[in-house]
């Protein structure tokens, strides 16, 4: 007993001690000053104030929750949450210590200046005694919240999580959100939300209020909506899934016109993506090939459309052939190009896979940027003047309409990516994917199945690109780097490997997330860097991890027995 | 039943030698399965014994030597296609399909085959022949226990309907119990007229099922005999029954 006590202060101390070099560190590189004007909801609390609050919050939520995984009284999970809020305060105290004793520090940290006192003393400059009680009492109160939220029951905690990050999101993300509103309500209503781009103090208390009693409802109900779900007869079941697949439908067909311009061109890219990264799960996912050269496909699609389409110097047909056309002839050529790189490659495994395939991607750079082949695409010009579709007579030139080109070509990947799965070839792959060589032994023609695994791979890659190339009117060199390969990897392992929705979602956080987080100005790449590792951490199986791996994690803990309509496993809703 | 019978063996095995690089794996190995016969080969570690069940199955390929199958040359044959030639093989360490299914990694046991009405009779005989699959047919492969994976892999390897089974150290990790029961298992599948070749390192156990058995040195036969004939043999039991 003393000695477990003993280490839920050590940890509270070390979690703290954490905290508080992330806490200097942000004040240390500028975010606080330069968020202080930044005011999330108004007059009330700004980004700066609110970055203060974190870490400590962060700190005392953790420390709580690994006193009370220790078995201590709630008393004792409190304090050490308390503890770790005051310790997260000492290296800050401590840098403010050195700040006022030592001139010249602004000489090795430029943004420890005054604004940085400023902030975290809450304007008590000339008094440091205040001011140290000040960010103490601060941080210990943040803390507090994170060690009452750990007591609270679930329920009420997750609702209270789920209002509290609601009301910071639409604060946060104001210029967006309101960008997205402008389209659907009048100017001077907006004007009573929002002053500018901060969210105004009624408001965001009204969206408190409603997302915690929404939240909590929610959890309160939903294992009687689920199970009322699972009693009712099949066929009525039916109806509810296809009422819901139909909401669903007109909200994606409604997106672009809803969030606007500037949101509907991130969905584009992050669609393009969404294609990139269920081609590349054919491969990887559900073969097991670790492909790196992806880029490869991308940049097959895009020049192919590129040079058949333009109508400036080097286009083939002076600009005469349809987007349409095109699209089924990029995608053969991406496939080409997939079966006879492949080729070489059949024999090998693993990571000397991986870096055969990193190779082709620099060599299609290299090729892209050649004099060799500049009469041809370009070279470091590239190819210009690719015309946007056109659709019975309508150029498709804003976002909001190519949105409908990406929409239905994600819809059909994904059809097919799902039948893939499910069928003979998707079980073959699988067993490629376990053990070649026991799959060989079961009749498998291992070397075939590679090679139908990056040509099917392929195809989307190649169609990513056509469409690319109309999007923006131009194709250059610098777009196919070892990046987007890169990128389509993270977004696959971010979202779940070889999960579907996962990729998605992979790809609106890992595409889309940069474009959002431009509020953050210079720390956009910072924060986006710290969200990827915290999401990575919290969960390594990914976003949202596929059936198969769920299956694993549902057999070693089993659920209560299933209702004996039939042996088989049913589908989740809404799947 | 000892000696070489002047009709064609199911399974010849003539003078392989096989590398892993600059390794001498196999060095001019020969040897017989008859029709019907459960042969051992037993060894230490090292000896071989998987490099020639993957030479046989040609996961691996050997510089010399010929393997011939009901009098077909096999030793060039692509891996895959022995599942149709009737070679059936349970690898070393299971290699169930860990994310399957049971039932998935049964159907994918009979890969090849087209007769849909076939597979599903040979999956009821799997289950009958191993009721433990029954219960678990809808749970993942990676969390079965050790036996029932073992059980899993045999059971899969039937799902082809093959002619010759070739087992990799089928006892490996297993608590003795279990051993016995799959050696009693691998009896009764030969009973019904299966032919097992049977690599063991728990010598005493394949002696006791086996008609026949070769014992594998470092690439080398250096013993062939009847099962019981080998029991007795001193130095056999000096070296791999642990008795003095
Ligand atoms: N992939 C490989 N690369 C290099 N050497 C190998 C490889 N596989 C096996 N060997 C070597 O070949 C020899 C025979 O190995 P093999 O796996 O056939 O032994 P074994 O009789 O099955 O042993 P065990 O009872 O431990 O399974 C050993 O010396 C081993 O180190
Ligand atoms: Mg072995």
């Amino acid at each position: 007993m003393e000695r477990d006590k003993k280490s839920v202060w050590r940890s509270a101390i070390e979690t703290g001690l954490i905290m508080g070099v992330v806490l200097l560190y942000l004040g240390v590189i500028g975010m606080f000053a330069a968020f202080q004007e930044r005011e999330v909801i108004y007059e009330v609390v700004t980004l700066g104030q609110i970055l203060i609050f974190f870490p400590a919050l962060i700190g005392g939520w953790m420390a709580a929750r690994r006193a009370q995984k220790s078995g201590a009284a709630p008393v004792i999970v409190m304090a050490s949450a308390l503890v770790a809020g005051a310790v997260t305060a000492v290296p800050t105290l401590i840098m403010l210590f050195i700040n006022a004793n030592i001139e010249n520090v602004r000489d090795v940290l430029v943004n420890v200046n005054r604004d940085w006192v400023d902030m975290v003393t809450f304007d008590n400059r000339a008094d440091l005694l205040t001011g140290t009680l000040a960010l103490l009492g601060v941080l210990i109160v943040s803390a507090g919240v994170g060690g009452v939220l750990t007591l609270l029951p679930k329920k009420l905690r997750g609702a209270l999580m789920f209002a509290g990050a609601l009301v910071l999101l639409i604060g946060m993300f104001g210029e967006t959100v309101r960008q997205i509103l402008q389209q659907l309500v009048p100017r001077e209503t907006l004007d009573t939300i929002y002053r500018r781009t901060s969210l105004r103090l009624t408001p965001a208390i009204i969206l408190f209020v409603l997302g915690f009693v929404g939240s909590y409802f929610w959890e309160v109900r939903r294992n009687a909506v689920t199970r009322s779900y699972n009693a009712m007869p099949a066929p009525q079941r039916t109806v509810v899934q296809r009422i819901g697949l139909l909401i669903f439908l007109v909200a994606l067909l409604a997106l672009p016109w809803i969030v606007g311009r500037a949101l509907s061109d991130i969905i584009v890219t992050v669609g393009i993506y969404v294609m990139m990264g269920l081609g590349l799960n054919i491969a990887i996912g559900l073969a097991g090939l670790l492909d790196l050269g992806y880029v490869t496909n991308y940049a097959v699609g895009a020049y192919v459309a590129a040079v058949l389409t333009s109508t400036g110097a080097l286009g083939l047909t002076g600009g005469q052939m349809s987007f349409w056309v095109v699209i089924p002839i990029a995608l053969i050529a991406a496939m080409i190009t997939g079966f006879i790189l492949a080729l070489p490659i059949l024999k090998m495994r693993g990571d000397y896979l991986a870096i055969a395939t990193l190779g082709f991607g620099e060599i299609i750079g290299t090729l892209a940027i050649s004099d060799w082949l500049r009469p041809v695409i370009g070279g470091a010009q590239g190819v210009l003047f690719i015309p946007k579709p056109n659709f019975f007579g309508t150029e498709l030139v804003n976002p909001e309409q190519l949105y409908y080109i990406v929409l239905a070509a994600c819809i059909v990947t994904l059809f097919v990516s799902i039948r893939l799965n499910n069928s003979r070839i998707g079980r073959t792959w699988m067993a490629v994917r376990e053990d070649e060589d026991v799959a060989a032994a079961m009749g498998i023609d291992t070397a075939r199945a590679k090679l139908l695994a990056f040509t099917v791979s392929a195809a989307t890659g190649g169609v990513a690109g056509a469409i690319f190339a109309a999007k923006v009117g131009t194709v250059f060199p610098n777009s196919f780097t070892v990046f987007v390969s890169i990128n389509v990897l993270s977004l696959i392992i971010l979202g779940g490997m070889g999960s579907n929705p996962g990729i998605v979602l992979g790809a609106i956080a890992l595409v889309g997330m940069p474009e959002l987080l431009r509020e953050f100005s210079e720390f956009r790449w910072l924060i986006y860097g710290a969200l990827l590792i915290i999401m990575m951490l919290n969960r390594p199986e990914g976003l949202i991890p596929s059936k198969v791996r769920q299956r694993e994690l549902a057999a070693e803990n089993p659920p209560e027995p299933a209702p004996a309509t039939s042996g088989v496993t049913q589908p989740a809703a809404g799947d | 039943m000892i000696e070489r019978q002047t009709s064609m063996a199911l399974l010849e095995v003539n003078n392989i030698h096989a590398y892993y690089g600059n390794i001498h794996a196999l060095k001019g190995l020969t040897f017989h399965v008859e029709q019907g016969e459960i042969v051992t080969l037993i060894g230490s570690n090292g000896a071989g014994k998987t490099t020639t069940l993957r030479a046989i199955t040609s996961l691996m390929h050997p510089r010399e030597g010929t393997i011939m199958f009901e009098g077909k040359d096999i030793t060039h044959t692509p891996a895959n296609n022995l599942p149709a030639q009737g070679v059936a093989m349970v690898p070393e360490g299971r290699g169930v399909f860990a994310k399957l299914t049971v039932e998935e990694n049964l159907e994918m046991g009979a890969y090849y085959r087209n007769d849909k009405d076939g597979i599903r009779e040979d999956l009821e005989k799997a289950y009958d022949l191993f009721p433990r699959l029954r219960e678990r047919r809808l749970q993942v492969a990676g969390t079965l226990s050790g036996g029932e994976q073992q059980m899993l892999a045999t059971a899969r390897a039937l799902m082809a309907r093959p002619r010759l089974l070739l087992l990799d150290e089928p006892s490996m990790g297993l608590a003795p119990v279990l051993v016995e029961t799959v050696f009693d298992t691998i009896e009764r599948i030969n009973k019904e007229g299966m032919t097992v070749l049977l690599v063991e390192q728990n010598a005493l156990l394949a002696l006791e099922v086996a008609h026949r058995g070769y014992v594998l040195q470092t690439g080398e036969i250096v013993l062939a005999d009847s099962a019981a004939a080998l029991k007795q043999n001193p130095e056999v039991q000096k070296k791999y029954l642990g008795m003095e």
